[in-house]
């Protein structure tokens, strides 16, 4: 394919080169510190952005391939592409980092911390697009450092405890996820692909699993992935690591790492492992509707606003996962749009929050109340955000949602259907949240809560514009997205012989 | 043929002088410090490290050129069959030669620091080193035996070598006691399979299994000769249960001591068992391989957990070198499944990354834990590494590489090493072993956390205590030199993995 300039390369050398030039700086210069972790970021985002205008759309295979031999006597080559799956989670990364950067400020130390942030940068954007399972874990593993000393760092009052629990949780599920791959590798030689490789497209097309093998392989990964993303059960990290976390970690957190589970799920389970994928679909849709439910009434219950804002995370990630599995084109595209809608409205909510903490220096919502009467502008963002997140038609969260409920309603019903409620749900503890944090008559703290900023403002914009810009005219995404899903899901249906169930609809919902 | 039924005069073996250099220069060179140590008035600042420095730096450029020399033709062995002359032999001298070359950079300044320099410790380093080298080519196993006893009783000196620290005393005689109960071990082991067999070097030993029928052989006297061997070097090694005596003695000893021991002894012994067993004994290997799945088990469970609990930081990395011995008993489990054959499987070289990988990460995290002990050698608690990303970052960022390398992230000769061994492992289908050895892994993570969060998150807690920890320029040296290692394999890991896959050429 494209053997020019090598743009996959580049997106993961530039933020890991930032992050070591930031180093280099001298302390006693904070602003030219920030300035260059900063360009650093903005130059990677602008490479995202081009890498997004000369995909070429409509294709479903992987695009910008680059492939070289790494460790060869382990058959483990630096093999990287992206499809119509990675694309819009790469660009996602791009754009949400300056943005998390400049909308969000350390309390000390910018040095170290804008370094591990453009390190967090590089490991996100290569897991998203190796092909190759050893290169993908390296990433997939890396991004933890960074992220441990991200929140142990610069995070609030029990940092220490949640960057451990964090770091400790996401390590156990990799250590199966490395046993799995290698289990995978070799167990795929004597199955079908007669060599020793790791990568992932080769092994995808060639090997064939013994039945009881493959699922057990396939779990192996699916554990991994579902404390990364998190799944039901396994998601006791999460509220504690978004809690202490500082802004921008949060921002990031939910706006790209746990998608890194997800798109895990998307691309090493259904890829990978289509009959397991299809044998264990009631399994995940039971906890991805379990995880919708839950996490929105426990949102609901949360005194904590950064709390509450972690489990709608839980919630809306049920939803992904409720998309990916149940296994039709339209729900599996919806599941991918429904990454970057999240990624987009999660993250300018850890966003606003943050600023709410930074002026009054508490998130608990009994504590804040008429922030409207002295904010408008920024009460006013927070309800556009708030709302698509909630997911109202014309804003993005809706064509997401829209998509997997409309996907997964003939393949998977009654679990559509219950998960419909989780939209209802999510109207009503946002809205209450919004309501009391944001109505009635300030009181004396509140009083002199400031108005947003104008670095904030801008900010918060670009975000909205994306918000509104994909709610109205999702199509760009939609048209990327869906042939790679409709391959992905013709590689499933041609490995385990199923008939996947299609509702007669055109993309475009809205 | 045995000797006394010749009545000619007794000639000496061949003795390929060449092909024993690095001994021989390791030899001299303790000779040569002692010697003119004892003669000449003390020498100036550097000089007596400076020689073991050379020394070893030139016993591993002779071995790589050895290396060569034995891919080029093929593995033999010297002085009448007792030394192997093999890549494996050649591979376990260079890893020991580059231990003791950073060794040897630390000790420098900790002797200066605590007022005890003098050519002593570095002759014992390098006689030590010899023994090491000794047990990895050894091809008879009373050769492993007085290589073994070379090696030890150098460290009970050089573990008691503090000699204003009680703790020092206290622990070079408790590995004294110890190490000796061992060596019986051993001993008796050798002598039941001498026994059984009739010889005790490892050709013939193999030579005598060749084509014969369970009947023919005197299984229960090997099987208990290999147990007590097993035991013998599994105390050299400190796997669980023979483990109890590591974190007193390693807390005890001199930092850069703990550090020679965690390398060099744990790369010698190992060397010793892979050949013992997997060259010498493969004919057993379905009687051995579960018990040494137990042994991988059980050291990684300890090492792991019990680590979680202490609060010294060289107590947690004695138990943490508990847990990377399990994790090569993994490797070696997996060399069990193939002993013997001729493409003898992943396990061997998987076992060799791993020792060299995590002799140089060991050694750099020693360091700097002997720079943040301070004078006395005493600071070795949590709580002196609080603040010390503050005070002395440089410091803290070397620390927080090579522990990160110990916990097995990417991007690191550690992340390499482990990888190796679960490959090996999941290959030869011991899925169980692998899945316990990454669970471990993640407790162990744990405990490298709890030395980062003093270090980065922590506030100091008095002002001046760091102002002490200095960053001399040989120590500095040594740890620049073992992050950059950890570092460079683990981005580029072919050359070692290409080069421990040549090991499993033995001589036989």
């Amino acid at each position: 394919m494209d053997a020019g300039f090598p743009i996959l390369t580049a997106l993961i050398v530039v933020p890991a080169a930032g992050a070591l030039l930031t180093l280099l700086v001298s302390q006693r210069r904070p602003e030219v510190v920030k300035l260059v972790a900063l360009l650093a970021s903005v130059v990677t985002g602008a490479l995202s952005i081009w890498l997004l205008a000369s995909f070429e759309t409509g294709e479903a295979g992987f695009q910008f391939v680059s492939r070289h031999p790494w460790i060869e006597p382990w058959g483990i080559s630096w093999h990287v592409g992206v499809d119509g799956i990675s694309l819009p989670l790469v660009v996602l990364t791009g754009v949400l980092f300056p943005l998390s950067i400049l909308g969000a400020d350390a309390h000390h130390d910018h040095k170290a911390y804008l370094a591990w942030l453009l390190l967090l940068e590089a490991g996100v954007i290569g897991s998203f697009l190796s092909l190759d399972l050893f290169v993908f874990f390296l990433f997939f593993e890396i991004v933890l450092v960074p992220m441990y000393f991200l929140i142990g760092g610069w995070g609030y009052e029990n940092r220490v405890y949640a960057a451990t629990k964090f770091f400790l949780f996401t390590m156990a599920g990799s250590a199966f996820m490395l046993v799995g791959i290698v289990a995978t590798v070799f167990i795929a030689r004597d199955n079908g692909v007669g060599e020793i490789t790791f990568d992932l497209v080769t092994l995808a097309e060639r090997a064939d699993f013994p039945l009881a093998t493959g699922r057990w392989l396939f779990f192996a990964f699916a554990v991994a992935f579902a404390v990364k993303v998190p799944v039901f059960p396994l998601h006791t990290w999460l509220p504690d690591a978004h809690t202490q976390a500082p802004t921008a970690g949060s921002v990031i957190l939910a706006g790209v790492l746990l998608k890194l589970g997800t798109y895990g799920l998307v691309r090493f389970g259904l890829y990978l492992f289509p009959e397991a994928a299809w044998w264990s679909r009631p399994l995940f849709l039971t906890l991805g509707v379990v995880g919708i439910v839950y996490g929105a009434v426990v949102a609901a219950m949360q005194k904590d606003l950064k709390r509450l804002v972690a489990y709608s995370s839980i919630a809306h990630l049920g939803f992904i996962i409720l998309g990916t599995f149940a296994i039709t084109s339209q729900a599996l595209t919806g599941g991918v749009v429904q990454m970057v809608n999240h990624g987009l409205s999660t993250g300018a909510l850890f966003l606003l929050v943050g600023w709410i903490y930074e002026r009054r220096h508490t998130r608990e919502i009994a504590e804040l109340k008429g922030i409207q009467t002295v904010a408008p502008v920024f009460a006013a963002g927070f309800m556009v955000v708030m709302l698509s997140s909630i997911g109202v038609p014309g804003l993005n969260g809706f064509i997401g949602e829209y998509l997997i409920l409309i996907g997964s309603f003939l393949a998977a019903r009654w679990w559509a259907v219950v998960a419909a409620t989780g939209v209802i749900l999510a109207a009503l503890y946002l809205l209450w949240a919004y309501q009391r944090v944001f109505h009635g008559e300030p009181d004396e703290d509140n009083r002199s809560f400031a108005e947003i900023k104008l670095r904030e403002g801008a900010v918060l914009g670009v975000i909205i514009a994306l918000i509104v810009f994909l709610g109205v005219y999702p199509k760009p995404l939609v048209e990327r997205v869906e042939p790679s899903v409709d391959a992905l899901i013709e590689h499933i249906e041609r490995r385990t012989g199923e008939t996947v169930t299609e509702p007669e609809l055109v993309e475009e919902g809205g | 043929m045995s000797p006394f039924q010749q009545p000619a005069p007794f000639d000496g073996p061949d003795v390929a002088w060449f092909s024993l250099s690095p001994i021989l220069v390791l030899v001299g060179a303790a000779l040569f410090l002692l010697v003119a140590g004892a003669l000449t008035p003390r020498w100036p600042r550097g000089l007596y490290a400076g020689v073991t420095a050379a020394s070893a730096i030139a016993a591993g450029v002779l071995s790589m050129v050895l290396w060569d020399d034995i891919t080029d033709s093929a593995p033999s062995t010297l002085v009448g069959d007792a030394l192997a002359f093999d890549t494996f032999a050649m591979f376990v001298t260079i890893v020991i030669c580059a231990a003791l070359l950073l060794v040897a950079l630390v000790t420098e300044d900790f002797l200066r620091r605590e007022d005890n320099d003098g050519p002593e410790v570095y002759a014992l380093y390098l006689v030590a080193a010899t023994g090491g080298i000794v047990m990895g080519a050894a091809n008879d196993l009373i050769v492993l035996f007085v290589g073994l006893e070379t090696l030890s009783l150098a460290l009970y000196v050089l573990a008691a070598s503090h000699r204003r620290r009680a703790g020092s005393t206290e622990s070079g005689i408790k590995y004294f006691i110890l190490g000796s109960f061992s060596s019986a071990f051993l001993l008796y082991g050798i002598a039941l399979v001498y026994g059984a067999v009739g010889s005790t070097n490892i050709t013939t030993i193999v030579a005598s299994f060749e084509g014969t029928t369970p009947l023919e052989r005197n299984d229960a006297l090997v099987l208990a000769g290999a147990a007590l061997l097993l035991v013998g070097l599994g105390f050299k090694v400190a796997v669980a249960p023979f483990h109890v005596w590591t974190p007193d003695v390693y807390q005890g000893a001199p930092t850069p001591v703990t550090s020679f021991m965690a390398s060099v002894g744990k790369v010698a012994a190992f060397a010793a068992l892979l050949r013992v067993f997997v060259v010498a004994l493969p004919f057993y290997r379905d009687d051995w391989r579960p018990v040494v799945w137990a042994l991988a088990l059980a050291s990684m469970l300890v090492g792991s957990f019990l680590a979680v609990v202490q609060t010294d930081v060289k107590r947690m990395l004695a138990y943490s070198s508990i847990n990377h011995a399990g994790f090569m008993l993994v490797g070696l489990e997996a060399a069990a499944h193939g002993a013997g054959e001729v493409d003898s499987g992943p396990g061997v070289p998987s076992v060799m990354v791993y020792l060299f990988a995590y002799a140089v990460m060991v050694i750099g995290t020693f360091a700097v834990v002997t720079l943040v002990a301070r004078t006395g050698d005493v600071a070795t608690d949590l709580d002196s590494y609080r603040g010390l990303a503050q005070r002395r970052p440089l410091l803290a960022v070397a620390l927080t590489v090579l522990l990160v390398a110990q916990a097995g992230v990417p991007f690191t000769s550690g992340f390499i090493a482990k990888f190796g061994v679960i490959q090996a492992a999941v290959e030869e289908r011991s899925y169980v072993l692998a899945v316990a050895a990454m669970v471990t892994s993640v407790v162990a993570a744990f405990l490298y956390l709890r030395i980062m969060v003093s270090t980065w998150i922590e506030v100091p807690g008095d002002d001046d205590a760091l102002e002490q920890v200095r960053l001399p320029l040989s120590s500095g040296l040594a740890i620049a030199a073992s992050v950059g290692f950890t570092l460079a394999v683990g981005f580029f890991p072919d050359w070692l993995i290409d080069a421990s896959e040549v090991t499993t050429q033995f001589a036989r």
